[in-house]
């Protein structure tokens, strides 16, 4: 019921929203919790195990049973958390876990099962046949017991991620909180304030005390102004700081716009990572049910809630009010709603020297022992002077005390301290280095002390980074003391049906605990374990000190010896939409675009990915219907004519220095240092372990100038293992390499009419020696050209700068098609190379050495280099090897990559595998299908018939052994 | 977890790759007998404690970084070019990994 001129909403507005197919209406400044209490609504759903009829415990985000599953157009999110949803115009929600209705749920038949569904009763009674568990009792007790449900489409909403830096992160926003980074703003610290609430101002936002001779809440309004107008303050409201990492680096999940009316311009949500020189934990106290029988009925809840719902959200949560608590704060609540005119039937103390000075009838040494109403709490039962006394009520505020929110502290692999004045855990002082808790998180419970310790804390933090704190006085503030009697679970008379509840989101009772502890499971984490106490989404928020004492009695020992379990980030739920943002798809990975992109697609070629970069498959003509006639015809078109291709992926490094040469030699396995200016030389790459890293061609464009490149697949390798070489080895050689992979644009042009073709570009005869540099002048503009094949024609590659890449691609494009030549694509490329016996990365895998592909002798003996002792070792070399070899199949046979090579006459079983194919092409110039692959002993068996059989594709194929080089094996075409 | 380099500061451990041991520094001298090239590529003490690593600064300077850190409790003790300050005595040069 709403109470006129009350809490901190604004009345002057309607908002309409749904809940269940009903209409009602809220206000701004309500979340859907607050405005279901004001339209009277108390039952918002049903539990996890027992569907047991549940209201709203919480005003806050740790709430274990108003979750709901929030309707949006095309999305259903589901264990949205009542309290936390913000109320906006048209909000759709519905509970979750009934069927067919929410007053009238079939599966509530659970509850009358009870006492066979305690701890472990599925792992005890499902046992038999084994067969049965997967197939028949998961899905069914999965069915049963559950939680919201997703709408199983994909979430089309935009999340993000960002990156926080500040001197000074301060999480939470209450007095503590707010008095802190007030203090450190004011010294011109950078300083970010997170709080998890939509409002900021914690538990001020329900107070009605005074400060500074204030309202608290109008307190909170000038504080958050003046640190709103500060250019070195950062407010991020709706933030929850999820996990403490390494270097005083925080997660922060953002809910952006996840609970506001749906905005286009807005992300659902903000995954955060700040990273702050110094942080304060101010994230306040929760409080803490008492378990006793039937302490779960909608009505029941927090006795700090009901002060919530009243001073902030002015909503009495009921008529006829009874408060249970064992300590003073539950007063507050009562004594404010006392004075907004709602009737306090009882306040039931279990302390017997509790004070009974209230303008309402006090209890002092009785407790709650039953409660009944079914759909909504119609009475409760105590126990006074043992008397039995049924009162009429609709609604009980309980409070069994605070446990500070101490979760980050525990982060990384810190544990609390028990207080036993407090009856809490508290944190650990140093647990998260560079972070102090501070107010009701260092479990100080009056507000003055709060604001104390927040000032406290930001000076000592100024002092540390070396900045003079502010002349600024404390705030006069209610300083009430704070006491409690310990009360965990009110004794009650065995019996089969009578529980009491523990964690209200998995249902885990009392009897549960107790049962785990008898049946051995007596260690805190078993105990989680065996129950599921602490295991649901709100992670036992509110349930596990409770739990745990209740171990600590059923297993006579003390609390701080019983433990507590691990705390783990994230300390409230993340999506996993959030911690991926722009992940999805295409956002997986960078996409890298050559200059000549544009001009392929526009000629219809298909991309594609090669790393991270994009390359044209093949280029369609009219009337091609297959990609393999495309590749056919580019291949003769290379071998007949000229083709084009863009090569710019490959790697480039610029090599600089007087010892330039001398470093080459060092990470080749061949000699460069011999290399004349204006020539190119193959060179081999190996790893310090003697396998194979790379291969590539490198230029001398000068004495003390080279060009390196590399495969497009080692192009990072290769430039990480130069840098450690250089600085690693030889940091006093006058040496300096370089990147410049993104800087040129280098495109293959090769073919019998490869010269014609540039001599008409470059409008003079081009004259370069095979393997031979120059530097030409194209348009104006310093080109490269160097005269290398990768086909086994005659081959160039020119270079630009990038910028004129496109067009010199589209020239080359247009001066090829006049010679009956064209562009060809990465299939025609590898049909090529295969053709030739050249290899790729789909042979130097980094499992083979220099012998195993026939290169033994590129490894000088003259000089040391990389990998060159390790490529020596026993076993790396020798007729065991499995060596490079070309395969053609006898007959028509087709072969395909991954398939196992055996002995002719052997079975094809695994031991008997004596190699594996690695790379395949149809070759239309051979007119068969080609194969390159590793063969044990294979270079001695040319000419011998082998078989070829894969396993996967069904494929059984006889194949001639030979040189890897079918074409024009005496590079005449090369060299021409 | 943030590296402290020398040549840009204290940056993301997301911008660095990792390479292993600082024993990859230790290259042994050509001829050097198996033994010593078997230590080189492959044994690896593995301490929970003080150990010192090497990071690659991929995606910042370039620069190769031996780390000195605790794998407990994730502390930096120091970062240091592997290049040394001095070009001409690189930092890696005479050290050797005990046997």
């Amino acid at each position: 019921m709403r109470l006129s001129g009350k809490g901190l909403i604004d009345t002057s507005r309607s908002l309409k929203f749904r809940f269940d197919g009903a209409d009602y209406a809220g206000h701004p400044g309500d979340t859907l919790a607050s405005a279901l209490l004001a339209n009277g609504v108390k039952l918002v759903g049903r539990s996890f195990k027992y569907h047991r009829p549940r209201g709203i415990l919480t005003a806050g985000p740790e709430e274990p049973n108003a979750l709901v599953e929030v309707l949006e157009e095309g999305q259903q999110t589901p264990n949205v958390r009542a309290t936390v949803q913000e109320l906006y115009e048209g909000l759709a929600a519905q509970s979750q876990n009934r069927w067919p209705s929410l007053r009238m749920d079939l599966l509530a038949v659970n509850d009358l099962a009870a006492p066979f569904l305690s701890a472990g009763f599925y792992y005890k009674t499902f046992m038999w046949p084994r067969a049965f568990w997967e197939r028949l009792y998961e899905p069914a007790i999965r069915r049963a017991a559950g939680l919201g449900r997703l709408s199983g489409k994909h979430d089309e909403a935009v999340y993000e991620k960002a990156w926080a830096y500040c001197d000074l992160l301060v999480i939470g926003a209450g007095p503590a909180g707010l008095m802190a980074a007030l203090t450190a703003a004011r010294a011109g610290a950078d300083v970010i304030l997170a709080d998890e609430g939509a409002r900021m101002g914690g538990q001020l936002l329900s107070d009605r005390g005074m400060i500074d001779g204030q309202p608290a809440p109008d307190w909170v309004s000038h504080v958050l102004a003046e640190l709103a107008a500060l250019p070195n303050v950062r407010l991020m409201p709706r933030t929850a700081v999820t996990g403490a990492y390494d270097d005083g680096t925080f997660g922060a999940l953002e809910r952006v716009g996840l609970h506001l009316a749906p905005r286009a311009d807005l992300p659902r949500e903000c995954f955060w990572r700040i990273v702050a020189q110094r942080t304060i934990l101010a994230a306040g106290a929760l409080e803490r049910p008492i378990a006793f029988r039937n302490n779960d009925r909608p009505g029941i809840m927090l006795a700090s809630a009901l002060r919530s719902y009243l001073n902030r959200y002015g909503v009495a949560a009921g008529q006829k009010v009874t408060i249970f608590a064992n300590n003073d704060s539950a007063r507050a609540a009562a004594r404010d709603l006392h004075a907004a005119g709602v009737r306090i039937v009882a306040l039931v103390d279990s302390r017997p020297d509790a004070s009974q000075d209230e303008p309402f009838p006090v209890h002092a040494g009785a407790v709650v022992t039953g409660t009944s109403g079914r759909l909504a709490l119609q009475s409760i039962t105590i126990r006074h002077r043992d008397k039995d006394i049924r009162i009429e009520t609709d609604c009980l505020g309980m409070s069994g005390g605070w446990n500070p929110t101490l979760h980050l502290t525990c982060h990384m692999n810190g544990r609390p301290t028990w207080n036993e004045t407090l009856s809490a855990f508290v944190p650990t002082p140093g647990t998260v280095p560079g972070l102090t808790a501070v107010g009701a998180a260092n479990g100080t419970f009056s507000t003055a002390g709060c604001l104390a310790e927040g000032a406290t804390a930001a000076r000592s933090i100024l002092a540390d980074l070396g900045r003079t704190a502010p002349d600024l006085s404390l705030p006069q503030a209610e300083d009430a003391a704070f006491a409690l009697a310990p009360l965990w679970d009110v004794p009650a008379p065995k019996t089969l049906w009578g529980r009491s509840w523990l964690d209200f989101a998995n249902d885990v009772t009392t009897k549960d605990v107790r049962l785990s502890a008898q049946e051995g499971f007596r260690s805190v984490e078993h105990m989680k374990r065996y129950t599921t106490q602490g295991m649901a989404p709100d992670q036992g928020k509110s349930s596990n000190v409770a739990a745990l004492a209740v171990l600590a009695d059923a297993t006579g020992r003390a609390i701080p010896e019983t433990g507590t379990t691990t705390f783990r980030p994230p300390y409230a739920p993340v999506s996993i939409a959030a911690m991926g943002a722009g992940g999805r798809g295409a956002g997986f990975a960078p996409q890298r675009f050559l200059t000549s992109d544009q001009a392929s697609r526009d000629r219809g070629a298909p991309m594609i990915e090669a790393g991270l970069w994009y390359r044209p498959s093949y280029f369609p003509r009219p009337g091609e219907t297959t990609w393999k006639e495309a590749c056919d015809r580019e291949v003769t078109m290379v071998r007949t004519a000229v083709g084009v291709a863009d090569v710019s992926t490959l790697g480039k490094i610029d090599i600089q220095g007087r010892d330039a040469a001398r470093f080459l030699d060092l990470v080749y396995t061949n000699t460069f240092s011999t290399l004349p200016v204006g020539r190119v030389r193959y060179g081999l790459m190996l790893r310090e372990d003697g396998l194979v890293m790379d291969d590539g061609t490198t230029a001398r464009l000068g004495e003390a100038h080279f060009l390196m490149t590399t495969t497009t697949a080692a192009a990072g390798q290769v430039m990480r293992h130069l840098d450690f070489v250089q600085q690693a080895f030889c940091a006093g050689w006058d040496v300096r390499t370089i990147s410049v992979t993104e800087s040129w644009a280098q495109f293959a042009v090769a073919g019998p009419l490869a010269r014609r073709l540039l001599s008409s570009l470059l409008a003079t005869p081009i004259d370069l020696p095979f393997m031979g540099y120059a530097p030409v002048r194209l348009g104006g503009v310093d080109a490269r050209l160097f005269r290398i094949s990768f086909s086994g024609e005659e081959g160039y590659e020119i270079a630009v700068p990038t910028r004129f890449g496109e067009a010199l691609f589209r020239d080359l494009l247009a001066r090829a098609e006049t010679l009956g030549g064209g562009p060809y694509g990465m299939e025609a490329l590898n049909v090529l190379r295969i053709e030739k016996g050249f290899i790729t990365h789909a042979e130097i895998h980094g499992r083979v050495t220099a012998f195993d592909i026939g290169m033994e002798k590129m490894v000088s003996a003259k000089k040391d280099c990389i990998g060159k002792a390790a490529a020596q070792r026993p076993g790396l070399i020798g007729p065991d090897r499995q060596q490079l070899v070309g395969l053609s199949p006898v007959g028509a046979g087709v072969l395909t990559a991954g398939a196992h090579l055996f002995s002719k006459g052997a079975e094809a079983t695994r031991v008997n595998s004596q190699g594996y194919v690695t790379s395949v092409g149809w070759s239309p110039t051979l007119n068969r299908w080609l194969g390159l692959g590793f063969l044990q002993n294979g270079r001695a068996r040319h000419g011998e018939v082998i078989r070829l059989v894969d396993h996967l594709r069904g494929h059984d194929v006889l194949c001639e052994v030979s040189d890897p080089v079918f074409h024009d094996k005496e590079g005449v075409k090369l060299r021409g | 977890m943030r590296i402290p380099c020398p040549l840009c500061g204290l940056r993301d451990r997301r911008e660095f790759y990792y390479y292993g041991s600082d024993d990859y520094l230790s290259r042994p001298e050509e001829g050097a007998l198996p033994e010593a090239w078997d230590n080189y590529l492959h044994l690896r003490d593995n301490p929970a404690g003080v150990t010192r690593d090497l990071w690659y600064h991929e995606s910042g300077c370039a620069s190769w970084i031996a780390v000195t850190r605790n794998t407990t409790t994730h502390e930096i003790l120091r970062a240091e070019l592997v290049a040394g300050q001095d070009p001409a005595k690189p930092a890696g040069k005479g050290r050797r990994k005990a046997s």
